[in-house]
């Protein structure tokens, strides 16, 4: 059975552009970057031209400041570690929201360990961080602000640039994880105006295993791999350069193709959200479909349990998430869904539908008709269901 | 795959599934954090389940549980069904994910419920209706899981080193 992915923020198919680079690459004598001989001067070209790439996609004024990196979770842990590490002379304070991945969370939770303190900013119940409570919440110790451009789960799009205006007023670094965001939706640093932001190759169609940390000129981070003298020293460790590459094809196409592909999602998006009443009753949608990822979809049919939906989608074709990927195994209800205020059960119900430039409005069609009977067949063995 | 081709079979073709009009005996358990909950159902005819039934909220392996449970209690007399443990379920399932165990694993408990709320009412004995909330640490091979994820913790540690997750309840 081929299976229709509406599961892209997990998974995505490398597109035949990304594939052929890539395939170009291993076939060739690149050697490795830091050589001085021809081969490695033409890794190094290779890897001049992703980052280029890379910074037309995101609007960077200087390539050089992008650090290639192993993907989303070491750009996070890079920027977040590596500002605090070389500014704690000045403060030991972060602040942060509590609707933050994991690689956000985690990282703090290391430096907690070491005498940093931190403050989460709460959301509303769209999951949106309100810049006047940021503003709040910076103390003259604060040296850093980190807040996700996009959340992964809900979808909810971050005010990120009064964000910034707020932290440049008060002269704090501000780092956003844009994992989810580039390449799906116009990101743009200098309009922006961020200091850092973590990106990773996977969600625009590029390989997994690499991603990048956008550091503006001039803002003091220190690396958290010593070694090699590679990417300006700012990261050790040889460039995993068949990865680079075919994230400089995907950011390139990314960046020429985002027009049509935001068209296509909100279309997509669009025709879910208005005929899933025609199939099924009492849920309700999470975030702000209107100021979101137009690809995501967070759903929770109420009374039934999410992977339940999700293994029996998945028996039927559709690949759905429930929740972060990262987050699996897991059992502790999302601590997104929880601070928009769901209650366990519902939070435990909900699914996560994203959207990828392969999907049809046939696949919308169908996943609709399987949810449907999914649905009521879980409701009918459902306890909740039957005290409602 | 997560789940062995037995929990999958359960899952996908659930076996007793509803509920019982009068029923002898009902059990209720959840857990207040993963949020599974499961009601068992029982007919009993001279000390022996003659019909067991199942409403479950919960992920496959809870579905998976209470499947494989009442196919286990089904026609057991009331001595035979108090001894069915967890344990014996998952064994029958060939196995659960260590994580999902303290958490999906409600199936005994739920049955040994409603084998009490039987006695209870054949002494006479009215309670309030009742619910019992677990939410255990894995103790499978004599170690001690985390319930977030499937590290080995020690038996004292508030926290997972492995995923950083705060364990708050006693284990």
């Amino acid at each position: 059975m081929s299976k229709i992915n509406l599961d892209h923020i997990s998974a995505s198919q490398l597109l035949p552009e990304v594939q052929e680079a890539m395939i170009n690459a291993i076939r060739g004598t690149l050697g490795n970057p830091s050589s001085q001989n021809m081969a490695g001067e033409r890794a190094s070209e290779a890897l001049d031209k992703a980052r280029e790439c890379v910074a037309g996609l995101i609007n960077c004024q200087y390539p050089t400041e992008i650090v290639f990196t192993s993907g989303g979770t070491e750009s996070v842990n890079h920027a977040i570690k590596g500002v605090a590490m070389a500014n704690a002379q000045k403060g030991r304070h972060i602040i942060t929201s509590n609707i933050e991945h994991n690689a956000v969370n985690r990282s703090i939770k290391r430096l907690l360990q070491q005498g940093f303190k931190t403050t989460s900013v709460s959301v509303d119940k769209k999951g949106r961080v309100s810049p006047e409570e940021v503003a709040r919440a910076i103390k003259d110790d604060t040296i850093l602000v980190s807040i996700m451009h996009s959340n992964n789960e809900i979808g909810t799009i971050q005010p990120i640039k009064e964000i910034a205006a707020v932290c440049r007023e008060k002269k704090v670094l501000l780092h956003t994880d844009a994992v989810d965001s580039v390449g799906v939706v116009p990101v743009d640093v200098q309009d922006l105006g961020v200091d850092l932001l973590s990106f990773a190759s996977n969600p625009f169609y590029g390989p997994t295993g690499v991603g990048g940390l956008y550091i503006r000129r001039g803002t003091n981070v220190w690396p958290i791999l010593d070694g090699g003298v590679q990417e300006k020293n700012r990261r050790a460790g040889t460039e995993n350069l068949i990865g680079i590459i075919g994230l400089g094809t995907a950011a390139d196409l990314a960046r020429k193709h985002l027009p049509e592909r935001l068209a296509h999602f909100k279309r997509l998006q669009k025709l879910l959200l208005t005929e899933l009443p025609n199939y099924i009753d009492e849920y309700f949608i999470n975030g702000d479909p209107d100021n979101g990822l137009p690809h995501l979809v967070s759903l929770s049919p109420k009374y039934i349990e999410g992977e339940s939906i999700m293994l029996m989608l998945d028996d039927e074709g559709f690949t759905v998430s429930t929740r972060s990927a990262c987050a699996t195994g897991s059992l502790r209800a999302s601590h997104v869904l929880m601070a928009i205020g769901l209650d366990h059960a519902d939070a435990q119900g909900t699914l996560v539908i994203t959207l990828g430039v392969e999907n049809t409005e046939a696949d919308i069609t169908g996943f609709l008709k399987s949810l449907k009977h999914i649905v009521e067949s879980l409701r009918a063995i459902s306890p909740l269901y039957k005290n409602r | 795959m997560l789940y062995s081709k037995t929990v999958m079979d359960h899952f996908r073709n659930p076996r007793n599934v509803g509920e019982i009009e009068n029923p002898d005996g009902v059990g209720e358990v959840g857990n207040p954090l993963c949020g599974d909950m499961m009601t068992i159902y029982l007919k009993i005819e001279d000390e022996r389940i003659q019909d067991i039934k199942f409403q479950t909220f919960g992920c496959g392996s809870a579905i998976a549980v209470s499947s494989m449970l009442t196919e286990l209690a089904k026609g057991k007399t009331i001595e035979e069904a108090k001894k069915i443990t967890n344990k014996d379920v998952a064994d029958a399932l060939e196995g659960l994910p260590k994580n999902k165990l303290h958490c999906s694993n409600l199936g005994a408990d739920a049955l040994q419920m409603a084998i009490k709320n039987y006695e209870d009412k054949k002494a006479g004995i009215v309670r309030e209706e009742e619910r019992q909330e677990k939410h255990e640490h894995s103790h499978e091979d004599g170690g001690c899981h985390c319930p977030y994820c499937d590290s080995e913790v020690d038996k004292d540690a508030k926290f997972c080193k492995a995923c950083l997750s705060e364990i708050e309840e006693e284990h």
